[in-house]
């Protein structure tokens, strides 16, 4: 598909407002549905949107096994670390309130950093899977 | 929502189908991708399970307002989307070993591994 | 170090959980080990506090986020729950260091990292299981130990390992759909999914459809997961295909875990009113029972590869456990709960012992193979026909083994003797003594398949040219630590048999 130039240009034109809605859907999952689950996939197609135009090898380029792997990783220490964050303030394990001043910024500061580390660890599972299964037939007899 | 039966049933009724045909694929093909798909249906028909009971008709998000008193439960929407990401993650373990398996023993016929797996036991000399 | 304490429930799961995400940052297999099995030793340290805790406190909750009971998730851990937790947390302890030397052989170098992470979520889920007072949460755990577990079987090297763990993760993941449709229902006659909360919201709507359909959900799916006899069918393959170091974890802590899910779930759930007045549970459980001590150990003793014989010697073994369950009596349940964790001992013992032995046959390969197989890259399993005269090479695995082999039949000064003696004891106070007889007779099949091991490792004549050749002392010492645990805990049941019987008589008390 490398050579199909209208989804060459469409594919350039779509892949950034994709990673913005990503965005739009993450930051706004206060308020409506979203959150990091739902944005980590967002941007996680936009990547595979991108694999597939452009082919594998430049998506690895861009988004190297060593840097999915590692998002896998660290979005889960994100998490848990906002619970560690908690035992240490005096709470017990992944409490929010005392996160910050009062409860209820306790509340939003602990809840964006557990969607952030969400959004990371999702994204990441979803490019290792896709480059996982991806890549099979290529190294492979078939 | 209406008295009676089929209207009324009708979610649960949608939920045990999908839950008995999803078992019965899983059981019955001997495909190891369409034992997946069938493995999908079933643990899918949870979910419904799960999410319909929560929906009360005219009830809102539950946000507390002086406005609204009727509120459908939030929680099986919560436990569910666990169990979303719990299944994608079993769909996609079950289709790598799908892919691995098709690669060691070239088939993915349930029937067909077995034999293989027969065979090289009869070399062996290992009962089953 | 007060406030630690207040926060062993919480770091006895989140600590070998953490362990997994960094072991796949540092992409390095001595990394990974390192923090991996310190994670596991951190853990049994929680588990050794936790125990310690529950003997002065009697319950500990502790409210995740602090979020009190019943609307947020609690950890909740009572004598059976800390009991539990030692079993599962000292293996990994003891099973992580053998991993080092063991999977060397058996996984590729640049995989290991992602086999000590897989170790340290399955780890984490099978505490979390065990931990927690949520029902749904139960589940999640459940799920993160059974996917890490497919993994973890899939790492074998023969093909037969996938297949086997393909197997596992269809059975497993109907057995743990079933149960999340019993969830479902108990929820949606009570609405609360708190352990406690949803036992005395359940009183009151005890005997409707929809909880009984939830009882024999709950009680089918975790039956498939802990492989009471007819739904055992995946775990001889997955048991004999998977690295030697996973075989002995699973084999002590998975189906153990699962039976602990059943024992909750009967117990601190439905009470004993519904399941043993009012149903004829006890008496399908006793059946099944009596089914797997017979019949599955009655195939154990003709199989020819050693780790595919201890494997159907696990389901047999898992019937004692059931057994002791359906007595309905605190000391029924005691002694489950005491089989529980001295078969889960016993085993892991035995299976690190194999895995020495299916190591120093694939070193060996000069040893002869009379049929001829064509020498791949998979690993000879461990046959009786490889095995003949193994006392010579490997004196003290050997002994191991025997030793470990006395306590599954039940030889008076071990671990075996102490659970079956206890087991016997709560069949003549129910004054059925004929099961008493089945047992007896029963342990006569063991003394069978171990028999077959010592004929053919200790008196059939050993192949020309045999040298000693010990298996490495990395898999000898962990596993010997295990083997002089199944003889302490034979001797000195102060611990295992009190720790038991407290734990049955909280559940008891708390369920009637």
């Amino acid at each position: 598909m490398e050579n199909d130039l209208v989804l060459r240009v469409v594919g350039k034109l779509l892949i950034p407002f994709i990673l913005l809605f990503a965005l739009y859907v993450q930051f706004h999952g206060d308020f409506g549905p979203g959150g990091g689950f739902q944005a980590g996939t967002i941007s996680a197609a936009a990547i595979v949107f991108y694999a597939l135009i452009f082919g594998l090898d430049k998506a690895r380029r861009i988004m190297p096994d060593r840097l999915v792997e590692a998002m896998l990783a660290s979005g889960v220490l994100i998490y848990a670390g906002v619970g560690v964050a908690g035992l240490l303030l005096g709470g017990n394990y992944l409490d929010y309130f005392v996160l910050d001043k009062d409860a209820v910024h306790g509340q939003h500061r602990g809840i964006f950093w557990v969607e952030v580390g969400v959004h990371i660890t999702v994204c990441g599972v979803m490019l290792k899977i896709f480059y996982m299964f991806a890549s099979r037939g290529q190294d492979g007899e078939e | 929502m209406s008295s009676g039966g089929l209207p009324e049933h009708f979610s649960y009724i949608v939920t045990v189908f999908l839950m008995v045909a999803g078992l019965f694929i899983v059981i019955a093909r001997g495909n190891l991708i369409k034992k997946l798909v069938g493995l999908s249906v079933f643990q899918t028909s949870v979910y419904l399970l799960y999410i319909t009971p929560g929906k009360l008709l005219g009830g809102t998000a539950p946000i507390l307002s002086p406005q609204f008193t009727v509120y459908s439960n939030p929680l099986p929407h919560v436990l569910i989307l666990t169990a979303i990401v719990v299944g994608v993650a079993t769909l996609a373990l079950g289709l790598a070993l799908a892919v691995r398996i098709k690669e060691a023993y070239g088939t993915i016929e349930e029937d067909e591994i077995t034999a293989a797996d027969n065979a090289v036991q009869d070399v062996e000399g290992v009962k089953s | 170090m007060s406030s630690l304490s207040a926060h062993l429930p919480a770091l006895q799961v989140v600590l070998p959980l953490l362990s997994a995400p960094f072991a796949v940052l540092l992409r390095h297999g001595g990394f990974a080990f390192g923090i991996v099995t310190a994670g596991a030793w951190a853990a049994f340290a929680c588990a050794i506090g936790l125990w310690l805790q529950t003997g002065e406190a009697g319950i500990i909750s502790y409210h995740i986020g602090s979020w009190p009971p019943p609307w947020g998730i609690e950890y909740r851990v009572d004598r059976l729950a800390s009991f539990v937790l030692l079993l599962v947390s000292g293996t990994a302890a003891i099973v992580l260091p053998y991993s080092r030397a063991s999977i060397e052989h058996e996984i590729p170098r640049e995989l290991h990292y992602l086999y000590y992470a897989m170790f340290g979520l399955c780890l984490a889920g099978l505490l979390g299981i065990t931990i927690t007072g949520d029902a749904f949460n139960v589940f999640v755990f459940l799920e993160i130990s059974s996917l890490s577990t497919y993994v973890l079987i899939a790492l074998g090297r023969d093909r037969r390992a996938l297949a086997a763990s393909y197997r596992y993760l269809i059975m497993g993941t109907i057995g743990a759909t079933f149960f999340v449709i019993g969830i479902g229902f108990l929820y949606l006659m009570t609405g609360t999914l708190n352990i406690v909360d949803l036992g005395e919201r359940l009183r009151t709507v005890e005997d409707s459809r929809p909880v009984l359909a939830a009882l024999a959900f709950i009680t089918v799916g975790v039956s498939l997961k802990l492989a009471l006899f007819p739904l055992h069918q995946w775990l001889p393959n997955a048991y004999t295909y998977a690295p030697s170091a996973v075989t002995a974890f699973l084999a002590a802590t998975a189906t153990k875990v699962s039976v602990y899910v059943l024992i909750r779930f009967w117990f601190s759930v439905f009470g004993e009113t519904l399941i043993f007045e009012k149903l004829p549970l006890p008496q399908i459980l006793l059946l099944l029972s009596l089914a797997a001590m017979f019949a599955a150990s009655f195939i154990a003793i003709f199989q020819d590869n050693l780790k595919r014989l201890f494997a159907y010697s696990s389901v047999g073994q898992i019937g004692y456990i059931t057994l002791g369950m359906s007595f309905d009596s605190v000391n029924g349940l005691g002694a489950a709960i005491l089989h529980l964790f001295n078969h889960g001992i016993t085993k892991a013992a035995i299976f690190l012992l194999i895995g020495g032995v299916v190591l120093g046959l694939a070193k060996n390969s000069a040893v002869p193979n009379s049929r001829g197989v064509p020498a791949g890259a998979v690993p000879p399993a461990p046959t009786f026909d490889r095995l003949a005269g193994l006392a010579k090479r490997m004196p003290l695995t050997c002994f191991g083994i025997v030793l470990a082999g006395l306590s599954l039949i039940g030889v008076p000064g071990t671990a075996g003797f102490v659970s079956k003696w206890y087991l016997i004891l709560a069949a003549m106070e129910a004054g059925q003594f004929w099961i008493v007889a089945a047992i007896l007779l029963s342990s006569l099949l063991a003394i069978a398949y171990v028999w077959r091991f010592v004929e053919v490792a200790y008196f059939k004549p050993a192949p020309e040219g045999t040298t000693k050749q010990e298996a490495p002392l990395g898999l000898l010492i962990p596993a010997w630590l295990l083997v002089i645990g199944t003889i302490w805990f034979g001797l000195d049941t102060s611990f295992t048999v009190g720790t038991a019987t407290e734990a049955a008589l909280q559940l008891v008390k708390a369920g009637r």
